[in-house]
Order: structure tokens, then C-alpha cells, then sequence
């Protein structure tokens, strides 16, 4: 292929980048394999978007190195852009314009001549089955086709290396499905890819490798099951329906975990880990349940989740919010989102 | 979904000089493309554009008309009218490039196109060399709309042709400025709520709708002094050919440099900065 075939496909080291006072990214590294998923799972400004801006040689970094398919995203940036491929939340989506139209004018951008643009429009419609709405304007399109149109309008260039910022954010979950098999489907042909989500299912699902980004940093990178083992084997659940009884469950289980019991107050879900004890911890912990008199429901031993781990790690939940760099625009959007999906 | 992604290409060497200037050539007519296509779908678009002259001309010409006298303008106030309000229609025209700009950066278009490996430049020239030709487009508009209420240019075609180009360079330096608000301001709402406003006092002390005597003396010591006048007036005197064109021509053209010098590089170190 190249000369660099040897190398890792992304190559990140020491990454610095701050925006005024808010440091975004404070020295992170990764390293993906070719032909492999990697998922950058962390918070909302947790600084993913700020790693893939810099990859994609939308920013500079402060100081750090980012190589992609052995192309300095600094130095060689043009290299990079003829390498890669960026899809998110359908930025590149003209939404007056029809599907073809839209693949089409990014063929062009692309340089492909006009009857290669349309050939390789068709092409990807196709693939995306999108071929029936393709001469209808992308405003009429659902949210899922939106997403597929830009996931498809990032495919134009046949990318080496492609990025995906959060593909599934605001999705319905049948449309998040969809482009799961999508993606999967993406790296059976030979493409390397980052995606960066929000949602700890999708790492789980669809990446062979995943780092954890909090405020900037690298705080865990392994698979999936490396992560959970982390948390330090099962974890004991239940839920309290009485919520003035969370305190005196979360008492009476105490004893069982090899960590602090984690309760939510508003759901009334209490968790534990237990480690390695499993099924004996499961006795004692329905025995000091008993004693105390909490009643439970949907009391089980599980694997750790993700959640777990990012608990474990963190010390907070994945989901809560914090203050991003200023982005504008991006933040705009997703505070549009998430608008969205509260109403 | 069977079968899908080819196999990785390879990456293409650097391309020369002069591929990548064809390119830059070729990025912004497609990007041209897209931006006309767009513009001829929305509605709102078309209608700012056409109908809103139509209406201004038809409101000048017959509600003020009658009580503004313009001594020395031969056929009257409506020949004096048509020039000023082409000036003001090339000027209000940028109103959509700053909307747009501010638009595709906000929804991050602008920064997909920076990914690709596209001339980062196409995104400018392309909005520019659209709403040139939407531009030119809203002029012959109100100057075919001027014909049908007893407007005439008095002084020939050629003259009548430089006239519209001047208007048109006019409105293209406004572009600029345009595009510099919409970029730095970077956000839909508020080009709207200011991306017009700094226009009214521009256009509207000037020479364009009212000889400039019938000011208070302020306000004629603005009007008399900025752009707007100065080329309103050589398109006049084009026009109509009641007074000399050139000490006015080289006042516009002397304006009209000024402002790309400076609006061009602010607005291209906009562009670079905003994301």
C-alpha cells in the first residue's frame, strides 16, 4: 500500500491543546491498528471532539504529534484530508438539496470527474438504500437516512481512515441499530476507524479497542472485557421502590461490596461490586436485605456495564454534563439535540 | 448491505501548481453550483431577492415620488430613483451572504468542507461568485421592473452596461463585508437581528432615494462623504448623463478598493479562524 503500512493507522502522542483558560485535550496518546474500531468513549467535553477536530486537521494542538496513515496532521494536513473521511451529525448534509445531488457535489469536491461523481453517487445510494428517496430533498428525509446520507457522502472519497464523531447521537434506538450495522460493515472492507460516542453501549458494541477520555486525559484503554474486569468482577443490583429506604438498603448491603454501593436517589437503583464472591455475596446481600426489611425489586448479579466502569474509573456517571471548550457551532447543535430529545 | 466498501486506495502523490489552481477553479464552481441550486429551492430566498426590489421601486416611484423635486434630473424622480435603488438592492443582496455563511458554520458545514480535500478557499469564492450572479440577477430585476414605471437610461448602452457594472463591483465589495459579519459573528440569530441593520443608515444617507440638500446639515456632512453617494452618483451621471462621470468614478472606485483591501483579508482570517 504505502510506505507506512507498517505503522499504526492513527498515531497520536502527548496531544496538548487548550482553548483560554479550558484545557481540552492535556496530553493524550492512542495508538489504533489498521482495520480496527476504536472507540474514544467520555462525557460531553470530555475533549473527544477536540481529538478527532485535530486529527481531521480542522485544529492545531498545542504541542503532542498526531500522525494518520504515517501523515502529519500539521505538516502533511493535505496528505491527511486526501486519507481520511469525517462523518458526525450530518454536517455535510445540504438539506434543499437531493441525496445524489448532495453525494454528487462531493464527489466533484473530490475530484472525481462529473460521471465518476454520478457513478459513485449510485453507488453508495445503493449501498445505503437510500436509492429510493435519492431524488428527493434530504429535508424530507428521516433522521436515520440523514445519517446514512452523511456517513455515505464521507464514504465518496474511499477513505483509508474514517472518523465518526458521536454518529448515533439523537438517533431513535432502531435507527441507532441500523447504523451500527453500517459501521460493522465498514471495517469488513479494510477501514480503520475512530468513533467517538457518548454511549456506553455502542463502545462496547462496536469497538475493538476503547480508551475512556475525562477531562482531557486518558484514564483506561484496553477492550471491552479488559475495562469491566477492572471494576473488579460482578455487580449486585436491585432496585428500591420505596425511595426513603435507598439509605438503609444501601446500609445493609454495605457489608457484601468491595466497594462503596452506588445509589441513585431518583430511580432507586442501588449497585455494588462484589467481586470475585458471586453467588455468595448474592445470599448475604438478600439476607442483609431481608434483615433490614428493604423491599427490592429486580434484584440480579451481572457483569459489570460499561456504566460501571466509567463509575469505577471516574468517580461520576458517563452522562452528566460538564462545561465543553467553546466550540461554537458544535455545541449549538448538540445542545439542539439533547433539546430535542428531552421534549 | 453486502459487499460494500471497496478497499482502501492509496493515497495520491502532491499535486502541482497547477492542478491544484484547477482545482481551486473547479472547487468553486461546484461549490457555486451548490449555493444556486439551494438559493432557486427556498422560497424565502427567491422572494427576498426579487419581490422585495420589485415592492421598493414600486413604493419610491409612486408614494414618495410626487413630493420629492430633483431639480436637474432630466425625466424626474424616477430616473433619479432607479440608480440609487439598485445601489441600495446590490447592498441589501449581501444581507443572504452573511445568513448563509453564518448558517454553514454554525450547522458545521464549513467545517466538513475543510476536511475534505478540497481548495479550503472554494468555500469564499464559491459564496461570492453566487451571490454575484444573484446579485446581478436582482439588478436587471429592478431595472427591467424600472422600464415598466418610465424609467429610461438617457446616455446610451454602453454607458447603461458600466453603470451595472459598477452597481455589481459595488455590491461585491459590500459582499465582503457581508461575509466578514456573518463569519465573525458566526451565529444565525444575531446576523439576523445585525447583519441588515448597519445597512439603512449606509444606504439611506446617501444620495440614493433624496437629493442630499434636503438633509439637516449633520447628516449632509456624512452623506456628502461615504461610498454609497459616490457611487450612486457616478451611476447617475451614467445613466442619465446630466453631469460629468468622472470625479465621482474615481471617488467610488477609490471607496470600493478600500474596502476589499480591507474586508477581504478580515474576512478571509474570519473564515481560517472560525470553525
Amino acid at each position: 500500500m504505502t510506505q507506512n503500512s507498517s505503522g499504526p493507522a492513527i498515531l497520536v502522542e502527548d496531544l496538548v491543546k487548550s482553548f483560554g483558560e479550558v484545557r481540552a485535550l492535556r496530553g493524550i496518546d492512542l495508538s489504533v491498528p489498521r482495520g480496527t474500531i476504536l472507540g474514544v468513549l467520555g462525557p460531553n467535553g470530555a475533549g473527544k471532539t477536540t481529538a478527532v477536530r485535530i486529527l481531521t486537521t480542522l485544529l492545531q494542538p498545542d504541542s503532542g504529534r498526531a500522525l494518520v496513515e504515517g501523515h502529519d496532521v500539521v505538516r502533511e494536513a493535505a496528505a491527511v484530508r486526501r486519507t481520511i473521511g469525517l462523518s458526525g451529525q450530518s454536517a455535510a448534509i445540504q438539506e434543499e438539496l437531493t441525496g445524489r445531488e448532495n453525494l454528487e457535489i462531493v464527489g466533484r469536491l473530490y475530484h472525481l470527474s462529473w460521471p465518476d461523481a454520478r457513478r459513485r453517487a449510485t453507488e453508495l445510494l445503493e449501498q445505503f438504500g437510500l436509492t429510493d428517496a435519492a431524488d428527493r430533498s434530504a429535508k424530507n428525509f428521516s433522521g436515520g437516512m440523514q445519517r446514512r446520507l452523511d456517513l455515505a457522502a464521507s464514504l465518496v472519497g474511499r477513505p483509508q481512515v474514517l472518523f465518526l464523531d458521536e454518529p448515533t447521537t439523537g438517533l431513535d434506538p432502531r435507527s441507532r441499530l441500523g447504523m451500527w450495522d453500517v459501521i460493522r460493515t465498514l471495517v469488513a472492507g479494510g477501514t480503520t476507524l475512530l468513533l467517538t460516542t457518548q454511549y456506553l453501549d455502542e463502545a462496547d458494541e462496536l469497538a475493538d479497542e476503547i480508551v475512556v477520555i475525562d477531562r482531557g486525559l486518558v484514564i483506561a484503554a484496553g477492550t471491552a472485557e479488559e475495562l469491566k474486569s477492572r471494576v473488579g468482577g460482578d455487580v449486585l443490583e436491585f432496585t428500591v421502590p420505596d425511595r426513603s429506604a435507598v439509605a438503609a438498603a444501601v446500609a445493609a448491603v454495605a457489608a457484601v461490596g468491595e466497594a462503596e454501593p452506588q445509589a441513585d436517589r431518583e430511580t432507586g437503583v442501588v449497585s455494588v461490586g462484589v467481586g470475585g464472591r458471586g453467588s455468595e455475596a448474592l445470599i448475604d446481600g438478600v439476607r442483609g436485605l431481608d434483615a433490614a426489611g428493604v423491599e427490592t425489586r429486580g434484584l440480579t448479579l451481572r457483569r459489570p456495564s460499561l456504566d460501571d466502569v466509567f463509575l469505577a474509573l471516574t468517580g461520576h456517571a458517563a452522562e452528566e454534563e460538564e462545561d465543553g471548550p467553546p466550540a461554537r457551532g458544535r455545541h449549538g447543535r448538540k445542545a439542539a439535540d439533547s433539546a430535542r430529545s428531552a421534549s | 448491505m453486502t459487499a460494500v466498501i471497496a478497499p482502501p486506495a492509496p493515497p495520491l502523490p502532491d499535486p502541482s501548481l497547477l492542478t491544484q489552481f484547477r482545482w481551486a477553479v473547479s472547487d468553486t464552481l461546484t461549490i457555486t453550483r451548490r449555493n444556486l441550486l439551494v438559493w432557486i429551492r427556498v422560497p424565502a430566498y427567491l422572494v427576498f431577492t426579487v419581490i422585495q426590489p420589485v415592492i421598493f421601486v414600486v413604493l419610491f416611484r409612486y408614494v414618495f415620488g410626487g413630493a420629492i423635486p430633483v431639480p436637474g434630473i432630466p425625466g424626474g424622480y424616477v430616473n433619479f430613483l432607479l440608480p440609487g435603488i439598485i445601489a441600495q438592492t446590490a447592498a441589501f443582496a449581501t444581507f443572504g451572504t452573511a445568513i448563509s455563511l453564518a448558517q454553514e458554520l454554525q450547522k458545521g458545514v464549513i467545517d466538513r468542507l475543510k476536511s475534505m480535500p478540497m481548495a479550503r478557499s472554494a468555500v469564499l469564492t464559491g459564496r461570492l461568485t453566487a451571490d454575484t450572479a444573484r446579485m446581478l440577477l436582482t439588478i436587471l430585476i429592478v431595472v427591467g421592473v424600472g422600464y415598466a414605471v418610465g424609467f429610461r437610461f438617457e446616455n446610451g448602452f454602453g454607458p447603461a452596461v458600466a453603470m451595472i457594472a459598477l452597481a455589481t463591483l459595488f455590491g461585491v465589495a459590500i459582499c465582503c463585508i457581508s461575509a466578514f459579519t456573518g463569519l465573525a459573528i458566526g451565529d444565525e440569530e444575531s446576523v439576523q437581528a445585525f447583519g441588515l441593520i448597519w445597512l439603512f443608515p449606509l444606504t439611506f444617507l446617501s444620495s440614493a432615494f433624496v437629493p442630499i440638500t434636503t438633509m439637516p446639515g449633520v447628516l449632509q456632512g456624512f452623506a456628502n462623504n461615504q461610498p454609497v453617494t459616490y457611487v450612486v452618483n457616478t451611476m447617475r451621471a451614467l445613466a442619465l448623463g446630466h453631469l460629468p462621470v468622472a470625479p465621482e468614478l474615481w471617488k467610488s472606485l477609490v471607496w470600493i478598493a478600500g474596502i476589499f483591501i480591507v474586508f477581504v483579508p478580515l474576512a478571509v482570517r474570519a473564515y481560517k479562524r472560525a470553525s
